[in-house]
């Protein structure tokens, strides 16, 4: 079933409005937890409950003046966040988060985009967006940025591969690349993160890794690097890196939630709310970390990202494979 | 080493944490007591009869470190008395943008006719404002804050140790 090619349009445009609020409120349960966490309120004096501090947030960054460095190459410069943020949304396109409905003999499916290949397609723009980091450092001119991008353009190639691995049993045992497929799978016969714990484990870490969350985050970390390749950003262009990390972490969960979780999967119908609680299960984890363990030294994370995760990965996806084959 | 165990406990820890009560103190609804001699705004005083104590020997413009009292002097005439001595502080500015709040100039002071108050919400909007006249010192302090009981701290023993 397709959908008419404008009900597609206004589904993207709802979707695209939707995530921006998410990351806006995302930022505001992050700093609420943290605080929680750490025996401290959060954000509570913009508003009830802090919850117009995103609003500040993002008329603060409107306002202040967008300077850059003299030596930075212009049209780069400007451009990598603009990328970072587009390839952090466009990923967001692919994740299906309820079963189609059909309203008024128009068919609206529960997603923007279903093609075959749709996860294919998600590590390509994952791969498109980490060019972003690290042409955006580079191109900043500067000492900090040059070497935090560094970091993080290896640590982000280090632990895509793990990333792609550890899909590649959900692939095999869900016969096909396309996600709706992968859920319909989950579906009918078993959430994915029972037989493929070992894979749902190294997906989550590869993932947290893959969006420079803490503790991997040393390439954007304030103690080490002045602020890693973000350094010479300023006003709205640091806010969209920054709406391209948290956006990146929202599109993993829902990856995630998808490949393992059986993405909209539940009892009583209310598609959409399970997998928005699913979705939550997964940032709240994701704060959780980032609140309790101390940041990975760079080689520590090198070495556990090609040595440890690296050949798990692989041997997860070796068993499935025989599994799958002789079962 | 790796500790896997260790670290979910770690994870234990904050987890239960969000359930426990915040120890943040909120500043403006709650405004912790000061201890009595914490020294804040400074204060010029009058005798009981309404007579200046400040003579304008500028004792305390000799004792700041960080140079930022004003002093002029003038005589005192028997149609115009102001102090309780021959001559009076014409001219008493104190630059409270330079002030460290030492209280050099409150042990300096052999009148008692300056004291450092209590007072500390005392931010401006602009530099200017920030020095402050002989009026302004003279004035009563316009916001109150609260201060602790001075008869826990102010005894030979402290009173903390011998109540809990």
């Amino acid at each position: 079933m397709t959908e008419t090619w404008w009900v597609s349009l206004i589904k993207a445009f709802i979707i695209i409005n939707l995530v921006m609020v998410a990351f806006a409120y995302m930022t505001w349960v992050e700093r609420k937890l943290l605080g929680r966490m750490q025996q401290r309120y959060g954000p509570n004096r913009a508003g009830p409950f802090g919850l117009l501090q995103p609003i500040a947030d993002l008329v603060k960054l409107l306002r202040k003046e967008a300077f850059y460095p003299a030596a930075a190459i212009d049209k780069l410069y400007i451009a990598m966040p603009a990328l970072a943020a587009f390839t952090a949304l466009a990923s967001f396109a692919v994740i299906p988060f309820g079963p189609g409905w059909e309203i008024h003999g128009y068919f609206v499916g529960g997603w923007v985009l279903d093609a075959p290949i749709t996860l294919i397609l998600l590590f390509a723009l994952g791969s498109v967006g980490i060019y972003a980091f690290m042409v955006g450092g580079w191109a900043s001119e500067s000492k900090f940025s040059l070497l935090g991008s560094m970091r993080t353009c290896a640590q982000m190639v280090s632990y895509e591969v793990s990333l792609a691995l550890s899909v590649l049993g959900v692939v095999l045992m869900g016969q096909s690349l396309s996600l709706v497929d992968i859920v319909h799978k989950q579906q009918d016969t078993l959430w994915f993160v029972g037989p493929q714990i070992v894979g749902f484990v190294i997906f989550f870490i590869a993932g947290i890794a893959e969006t420079n969350r803490p503790p991997f985050d040393l390439p954007e970390a304030e103690t080490e690097l002045v602020a890693g390749y973000h350094t010479e950003y300023s006003g709205m262009r640091f806010g969209l890196f920054s709406t391209a990390e948290y956006i990146n972490m929202i599109t993993l969960s829902g990856v995630g939630v998808t490949l393992f979780l059986g993405g909209w999967d539940g009892p009583w119908g209310l598609g959409p709310l399970w997998f928005l609680l699913k979705l939550s299960a997964f940032l709240f984890v994701f704060i959780w970390l980032r609140a309790t363990l101390p940041r990975l030294r760079y080689d520590q994370l090198m070495r556990f990202g090609w040595k440890v995760l690296l050949p798990v990965a692989t041997i997860n996806a070796l068993i499935t494979a025989l599994l799958v084959v002789w079962i | 080493m790796p500790q896997p165990i260790e670290t979910l406990r770690g994870f234990g820890v904050t987890f239960k944490q969000i359930f426990k009560k915040p120890l943040t103190q909120q500043y403006p609804e709650y405004k912790r007591p000061l201890y009595p001699r914490w020294r804040g705004r400074h204060r010029l005083h009058r005798h009981e009869n309404g007579l200046e104590k400040c003579v304008g020997c500028s004792l305390c413009a000799a004792a700041c470190p960080a140079d930022c009292i004003r002093v002029v002097a003038e005589e005192n005439t028997p149609n115009k008395r102001v102090s309780a001595g021959e001559r009076y502080a014409r001219i008493y500015e104190i630059n409270m943008s330079r002030c460290i709040f030492c209280g050099y100039c409150e042990l300096a002071c052999p009148f008692d006719a300056i004291t450092l108050g209590n007072e500390f919400e005392i931010s401006e909007y602009s530099r200017d404002d920030l020095i402050y006249t002989k009026d302004m010192l003279l004035a009563e302090p316009i916001k109150r804050v609260p201060i602790a009981d001075p008869a826990i701290y102010d005894t030979p023993v402290p009173y903390y140790q011998d109540h809990s």
